[in-house]
C-alpha cells in the first residue's frame, strides 16, 4: 500500500482579481448545470430509465467548466467515457445528452454511441473516448490539422489518472512535443481508476506532473476543485498553445463523489477520505467565494432555479421522444450513408 | 504508358494527388528524409516540403491517431506502418477508433484517410515482418481493404483510397516492390471495389490477390501448356468492398473456383468468397472450392522453410489438376 499522497500544493491558491464577475457568474452556472445534469442522470438510471453503464464526474465539475469557459468556440475538446459535463459545456443541449443517455431519438447520436460516447462535431465536441488513452493522439492529430491548416484552434483532451500508465499517453505526448502541436492534455487525477488507487500502481507520486519533465514540459499541478484556478491554468495553456508555444500537460486534483460507474458503489475508499473531499466540493465551495467578493445570494439562487427548470423541461423532451427507427442500425457505416461492404 | 516498377507506382500515386489537393499529407517512420525503409516515398519532401512529408517518433499509436484526429478536423492524411505486423501495436486505433467512429457518431464523424503498409511474405524475414494482415482488416466493419498485384493498380487505387471518404487500408505486398510494369500516364485512378479479370478460361476460375497473383498466372500458363488446363485468373485488388459480382459471374462460366491465398488458412478471405460462392451459386459449381493458403502457422525466416509454406505456382498446378482431372 502506497503512502497517502499530500494534497496538491497549489489547492491553497487565493483567488485572481482580474476574473470578472460576468466570467465568475458564468463559471458557477456551468458548474451548477453540469452538476444538476448529472445528478438528473444518476436519477433517471434509479428509474431504470437509462441502462447499460455511465460513468458520473460529480465532484470534477470544476475541471470541465473551468476549460469550457477558457475555450474558444472553434476549439477541439477530446474526452473519456466520463466525458457528459465535457461535451455539455461545448454548448451541446441537455435535451440531446439525456436523450443518447436513455438511448432514444432525441439523443445527441440517437443511441449509436451511448453515454461513453458522446461527440458533437458541429460543438467541437470531438468525441468521447472508451479505450483508455486512445483519444490522446487522436487530439494531438487534431492539434496537427489546426496548426497545418493556420487556424490557431487548440485541442483540449481531458482524461484520468488512469490513463498515465498506458502507452499511447507517453507516445502522444513525446509526439505533439516534438511537433509542437497546439493541444492541452489535462489529466483528471481523481485518484482512483475504477477500483483501485492510482497511487498503489504508479511509479511516481503525482501521475501526470511527475511525468511532463520527461517530455520537456513544465509540470504543472493544480487543484482541480477550484475552478478559478482551473479557468486561468486553462487560460494561460490554450494561450500558450495558440500562440505556438507547443502543447502542456496539466494534471488537477479532484475527487469523483461516487462510485466509477452505475455498478459500483465506491466502498474501497477510505470513510475519513470521501467525508474530506465531500467538504471540498467544488460547486458550494465557489458559491461561498462568489458570495465573499459581494455577489448577491439571489443572482446565485436564480442560476440554481433556471438550471433545475432547464433540465426539467429538457428531461420531459428527452424522456417522451420516440425510441430510434431500427433502420438507422444500418446506415452510416460508410461515408455514403450505407452499410454496403459487397456489389 | 510507362514501365514502373511497383514502388515507383506507390510515390506516383502519392505525388499526383499531393499535387492535386493541398489536404493531403503523409507521415510515418523515416518517410521523409530517409524515403522510406522500402524507397517508396522518395523525393517527395523535397517537392511538398516538411509541413507535407514528415517524419514521426517510433509511435504507432501517435501516428494513427494523429492521422484519425486530422481526418475528422479537415485534412486527408495518409500514414505509412512500416511493416503491416506492426499493427498489431496500434490495432486500437484502428480497429475501434477509425473503424467505429463515423458509426458512433451517427454520421457525424469524417475519416478521409489511408494507412499504406507494407505487408506479406517471400521477403525471408521471419514470421513478425511477413504476415499477410488483410484477413484481419477485413474483419472489422468500417474498414475498406485494398490490396493491389501490379504497378498500375498500385497508382489508381492508392489515388482512389486517398480521393475516398472513407479509412482504406493499402496493403503493399513487400515482395512486389521490384516488379515492373505499364503503368497509364498522366492522372490514373481506378475506383475500388472492382475485381479485375486478368485471363480468360474455361475450366476453372482462380481467384488471387497481390502476391499471389503473378503465381497464378504463371499456374495458369502452365496448367494451358502442360495440362490442357483453360484458367480464368481473377484479381480481388480489393476485399471491401468486395466484387462479387465479377466473381460469382466468372465462377459461374467455368463452374470451379479456387482461391489462392497468402494469408494463414483460419478465416482467410477466401473462406468468406468461397462461402458466397456456396450459397449464391451453389447449382452452378461442377466440384468442391478449393482454398490454397498459407498453411496455418507462423512463416519461418529461411528462404527454403518460406518457400515451403507459402502457395506457388506448382502448388495451384497441383491443387487445380486434383479438382479438375
Ligand atoms: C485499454 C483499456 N483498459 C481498461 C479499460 C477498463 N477501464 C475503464 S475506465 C478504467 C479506469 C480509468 O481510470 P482513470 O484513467 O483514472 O479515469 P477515471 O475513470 O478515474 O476518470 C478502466 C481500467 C479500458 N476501458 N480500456
Ligand atoms: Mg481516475
Amino acid at each position: 500500500m502506497a503512502a497517502k499522497p499530500k494534497r496538491a500544493a497549489a489547492a491553497k491558491r487565493k483567488p485572481q482579481p482580474q476574473i470578472d464577475a460576468a466570467t465568475r457568474l458564468k463559471l458557477y452556472r456551468t458548474m451548477v448545470e453540469c452538476r444538476q445534469l448529472e445528478q438528473r442522470a444518476h436519477d433517471l438510471f434509479m428509474q431504470n430509465l437509462i441502462k447499460g453503464t455511465s460513468h458520473l464526474a460529480l465532484g470534477q465539475e470544476a475541471v470541465a467548466a473551468g476549460f469550457g469557459v477558457a475555450m474558444r468556440e472553434d476549439d477541439y475538446t477530446f474526452c473519456t467515457y466520463r466525458g457528459h459535463n465535457h461535451t455539455y459545456v461545448r454548448g451541446v443541449s441537455m435535451t440531446a445528452i439525456l436523450g443518447e443517455l436513455m438511448g432514444n431519438s432525441a439523443g445527441l447520436m440517437r443511441g449509436k454511441g451511448g453515454s461513453m460516447h458522446l461527440t458533437s462535431v458541429e460543438h467541437g465536441a470531438m468525441g468521447s473516448y472508451a479505450i483508455i488513452g486512445a483519444h490522446l493522439p487522436i487530439a494531438a492529430g487534431a492539434a496537427w490539422s489546426a496548426q497545418y491548416r493556420g487556424t490557431e484552434q487548440v485541442a483540449v483532451c481531458f482524461f484520468g489518472d488512469g490513463t498515465t500508465n498506458i502507452g499511447a499517453f507517453h507516445e502522444a505526448i513525446n509526439f505533439a512535443v516534438v511537433w509542437k502541436l497546439p493541444v492541452v492534455f489535462v489529466c483528471e487525477n481523481n485518484l482512483y481508476m475504477e477500483y483501485t488507487s492510482i497511487y498503489d500502481v504508479t511509479a511516481v507520486r503525482n501521475p501526470a506532473a511527475d511525468r511532463a519533465s520527461a517530455y520537456g514540459l513544465e509540470p504543472i499541478l493544480i487543484d482541480g476543485n477550484d475552478v478559478d484556478v482551473v479557468y486561468e491554468t486553462a487560460e494561460a495553456a490554450l494561450e500558450r498553445a495558440r500562440s505556438g508555444g507547443g502543447p502542456s500537460l496539466i494534471e488537477a486534483v479532484t475527487y469523483r463523489h461516487g462510485g466509477h460507474s452505475r455498478a459500483d458503489p465506491g466502498k474501497y475508499r477510505p470513510d475519513d477520505e470521501v467525508k474530506e473531499w465531500l467538504g471540498r466540493d467544488p460547486v458550494p465551495m465557489y458559491r461561498e467565494r462568489l458570495l465573499g467578493l459581494d455577489i448577491d445570494a439571489a443572482d446565485l439562487d436564480r442560476i440554481d432555479a433556471e438550471t433545475l427548470a432547464m433540465i426539467d423541461e429538457a428531461t420531459e423532451t428527452a424522456r417522451n421522444a420516440p425510441l430510434p427507427d431500427v433502420d438507422i442500425a444500418w446506415i452510416d457505416v460508410w461515408a455514403d450513408g450505407g452499410a454496403q461492404w459487397r456489389n | 504508358m510507362a514501365q514502373l516498377s511497383y514502388r515507383e507506382a506507390v510515390t506516383e500515386a502519392l505525388a499526383q494527388e499531393m499535387r492535386r489537393d493541398e489536404n493531403v499529407v503523409f507521415i510515418g517512420e523515416d518517410v521523409a528524409a530517409a524515403g522510406g525503409v522500402f524507397k517508396t516515398t522518395v523525393g517527395l519532401l523535397e517537392e511538398f516540403g516538411p509541413d507535407r512529408v514528415r517524419d514521426t517518433p517510433i509511435s504507432e499509436q501517435a501516428i494513427l491517431g494523429a492521422t484519425m484526429g486530422a481526418a475528422m478536423t479537415g485534412l486527408k492524411p495518409v500514414a505509412e506502418i512500416m511493416f503491416s505486423d506492426f499493427f498489431a501495436v496500434c490495432w486500437d486505433i484502428v480497429a475501434n477508433q477509425i473503424a467505429k467512429t463515423r458509426y458512433m457518431t451517427d454520421g457525424q464523424a469524417e475519416l478521409p484517410l489511408v494507412i499504406r503498409s507494407g505487408n506479406g511474405g517471400g521477403v525471408r524475414f521471419g514470421a513478425q515482418h511477413s504476415q499477410s494482415v488483410e484477413n484481419w482488416a477485413m474483419a472489422v466493419p468500417g474498414l475498406k481493404v485494398v490490396a493491389p498485384a501490379m504497378p498500375a493498380d498500385v497508382k489508381g487505387l492508392l489515388a482512389a483510397s486517398i480521393r475516398d471518404p472513407d479509412p482504406v487500408l493499402f496493403f503493399e505486398q513487400k515482395a512486389l516492390y521490384a516488379a515492373k510494369g505499364e503503368v497509364p500516364d498522366g492522372e490514373h485512378v481506378e475506383p475500388l471495389g472492382t475485381a479485375s479479370v486478368l485471363r480468360s478460361g474455361s475450366d476453372v476460375t482462380i481467384v488471387a490477390l497481390a502476391l499471389m497473383v503473378p503465381r497464378a498466372l504463371k499456374a495458369a500458363e502452365e496448367l494451358e501448356a502442360q495440362h490442357g488446363i483453360s484458367a480464368t485468373v481473377v484479381d480481388v485488388r480489393s476485399l471491401v468492398p468486395l466484387d462479387t459480382q465479377t466473381i460469382l459471374s466468372e465462377v459461374a462460366k467455368t463452374g470451379r473456383l479456387v482461391t489462392v491465398e497468402e494469408n494463414p488458412r483460419l478465416c482467410g478471405w477466401g473462406a468468406e468468397i468461397s462461402s458466397i460462392v456456396a450459397e449464391e451459386l451453389f447449382w452452378d459449381l461442377d466440384g468442391p472450392i478449393v482454398r490454397v493458403t498459407t498453411p496455418h502457422i507462423p512463416l519461418a525466416a529461411a528462404d527454403s522453410l518460406e518457400d515451403a509454406m507459402l502457395p506457388s505456382a506448382d502448388k495451384i498446378v497441383a491443387s487445380v489438376r486434383e479438382l479438375v482431372d
